[in-house]
């Protein structure tokens, strides 16, 4: 207390000798004003409520989603499919949740929940089911965790134009909630138990199985997003957030938990089914995955000299260790900075300086994570597992390359 | 002497560990609330391989038939379950084609019948979902496993015999490896 006093004085008194002399309270707004040497910007004019109660973003930002994948949203139905984050306006490594991807596993309705009238029921084989209101889950130990979700269906094509077309369908946010792992020892699972269903309460009451080993090691029952309850489009009031898997886990409105002896094949497990094991093991979790946002395709440079180059890289192997960058269309490579510690299972912002000497180049970046588990090429994927160049077996965790043109112009390097 | 000390031991520890798992089972916080048996009944839709969750009821392929039009299925999934703009329900090809090869159609791709009662129960008709009453859903069901030559005309579907349809795709699909954490995806893949 002392001396946080002492500090307040010592920075008063500071002040005051900076202001020369003028009582500071009375004198420093007229000083900013005085001693511009060019006029002010003019006000922002809005209803209060935007400068008050919920802010707004300056009317110069306009950064926005799109709709994903060649599939108009709303759709011949008037349902929403999937929309895509802009990642090439992102900086750091949170999506603000208002543009967060969106997407829905068969077009859908947006609920609008009484999180009052909602709860999660766990039941199956265990000791005790139990039903939690949104005040119980509250009342239980949380975790506040960084973690990114993707889309299974976020595959770059030689048609992508921006970044966010080629891969907007991740994002990153802070996620509040209960570890599942502490609900269901609470239910107490039985030794038979090896997968849970999750479904939502969403008008197709969406499914999914999952291995119950994953749901004691770190899937999160979730209620907040980025400092704030959930978005009704993130699954308002209560999702799950499975770390690193497919998004389509991840369950929205999350209702019930049925805890099982086997794969249940329910709604949306039917259409994960492999004919191949190896591409069966390649489903469900990500691999590591990086991509350059700055310079990305659709951008363009303004000429030659420094750039500092920045792109995300995560995985759902764990944290990113290593991303480094080329140049040279992969003659080079050089260890690229990452910015802020590394979170398990969460977007990595990464930065690289670069000085552009006007010709014509190939950037990549490529990130290994915790695992030592190293992003691939298309080429190298294409020789593993004997296909054509371009089929990309599994989920799509490939190097993307972006050409710089020598007009400055950033090109897609499928194309 | 020693003996007695032993077998002491030994009784000691079996209670302590029949305490610890005792209190491995006991709820730490207390919080939530036991639902009842009807609620759990009426809560749980999610329909395994072996039907266990099955509601009673009955349907046959000629009831399914009509449903489908009276349901308004047809109007998003066209007269026969093909040509709509939702996701096509009839294969155009026969039992004699791959199954992979026909597409992703619920009805031929889905390793159980139960995927496919589950499917429609929880999911249609759009705009109506969880309306179907469960006669209606095994109808449906009934319906759509003939119409691609799954099950025979005269087949009844209930609770008994819809586990036991024997879909085209058999066990013709990779089962999943067991996923445990902080391990590589697949052994042998660098990436």
């Amino acid at each position: 207390m002392g001396s946080k006093r002492l500090n307040r004085r010592e920075l008063l008194k500071s002040g005051a000798t900076l202001a020369g002399g003028f009582t500071l309270g009375a004198a420093a707004p007229a000083l900013g004003q005085e001693q511009m040497p060019h006029a002010s910007p003019p006000m922002i004019k809005g209803d209060t409520d935007g400068q008050i109660a919920y802010g707004d973003r300056s009317k110069h930002v306009k950064s926005v989603r799109i709709p994903h994948g060649g599939r108009p949203s709303p759709d011949a139905f008037g349902l929403i499919f999937h929309v895509a984050t802009p990642l090439q306006d992102s900086v750091g490594v949170i999506t603000p949740s208002s543009l967060h991807y969106w997407a829905t596993t068969r077009g859908s309705f947006l609920p609008d929940i009484d999180p009052a009238q909602h709860s999660l029921l766990i039941h199956g084989l265990v000791d005790r089911p139990l039903t939690f209101t949104m005040q119980d889950l509250k009342r239980l130990p949380s975790v506040t965790r960084l973690h990114f979700i993707e889309c299974a269906g976020n595959r770059s094509t030689p048609r992508a134009k921006t970044v966010q077309e080629s891969h907007g369908m991740t994002s990153c946010a802070e996620w509040t909630g209960v570890l599942l792992s502490t609900l269901l020892k609470e239910c107490g699972v039985k030794s038979s138990a090896t997968w849970f269903v999750a479904e939502g309460a969403e008008e197709v009451k969406g499914a999914s199985s999952m291995p119950v080993a994953k749901a004691m090691d770190d899937v999160i029952v979730a209620y907040g997003m980025n400092g704030e309850a959930l978005r009704p489009q993130q699954g308002f009031p209560l999702r799950l957030l499975v770390p690193g898997f497919e998004g389509i886990f991840s369950t929205k409105y999350v209702r019930r938990i049925k805890l099982v002896d086997r794969y249940y094949m329910n709604y949306n497990d039917y259409g994960h089914l492999q004919k191949d094991a190896k591409e069966a093991a390649l489903g469900y979790q990500w691999g590591p995955k990086s991509v350059i946002t700055f310079p990305s395709v659709g951008q363009q440079l303004p000429g030659k000299g420094f750039y500092e180059i920045s792109g995300l890289a995560w995985s759902g192997g764990g944290a990113i260790r290593r991303v480094e960058v080329s140049t040279d269309d992969g003659k080079h490579w050089m260890d690229a900075e990452i910015k802020m510690t590394a979170q398990r299972k969460a977007h990595t912002r990464f930065g690289c300086p670069w000085n552009w000497d006007g010709k014509e180049t190939v950037l990549l970046s490529r990130c290994t994570d915790e695992l030592g588990a190293v992003q691939p090429t298309r080429a190298q994927v294409a020789k593993f597992f004997n296909v054509p160049l371009g089929t990309v077996p599994g989920l799509d965790n490939t190097i993307q390359p972006w050409r710089i043109a020598s007009d400055g112009s950033v090109q897609n390097g499928h194309a | 002497m020693g003996t007695h000390r032993f077998v002491a031991c030994v009784l000691l520890g079996g209670v302590c560990l029949g305490a610890s798992v005792l209190a491995q089972s006991a709820p730490k916080y207390g919080v939530g609330r036991t639902p009842t048996a009807e609620e759990l009944r009426s809560a749980d839709i999610s329909i395994g391989p072996d039907g266990a969750e099955l509601p009673p009821g009955r349907g046959t392929v000629k009831e399914g038939a009509q449903l489908f039009t009276s349901k308004g299925c047809v109007a998003c999934h066209g007269a026969n379950g093909t040509g709509g703009r939702a996701p096509e329900l009839k294969s155009k090809d026969g039992p004699s084609v791959d199954t992979w090869k026909r597409g992703r159609i619920l009805p031929v791709r889905a390793p159980f019948a139960t995927t496919v009662w589950d499917y429609i129960n929880r999911a249609m008709p759009l705009g109506r979902e969880g309306t179907l009453k469960p006669d209606e859903v095994y109808s449906l069901t009934a319906y759509l496993l003939n119409l691609n030559e799954v099950i025979p005309e005269d087949l009844v579907l209930d609770a008994q015999s819809l586990p036991k349809v024997k879909m085209p795709i058999g066990d013709d699909y990779a089962s999943l490896p067991d996923w445990k954490a902080n391990t590589r995806r697949l052994k042998g893949y660098p990436y």
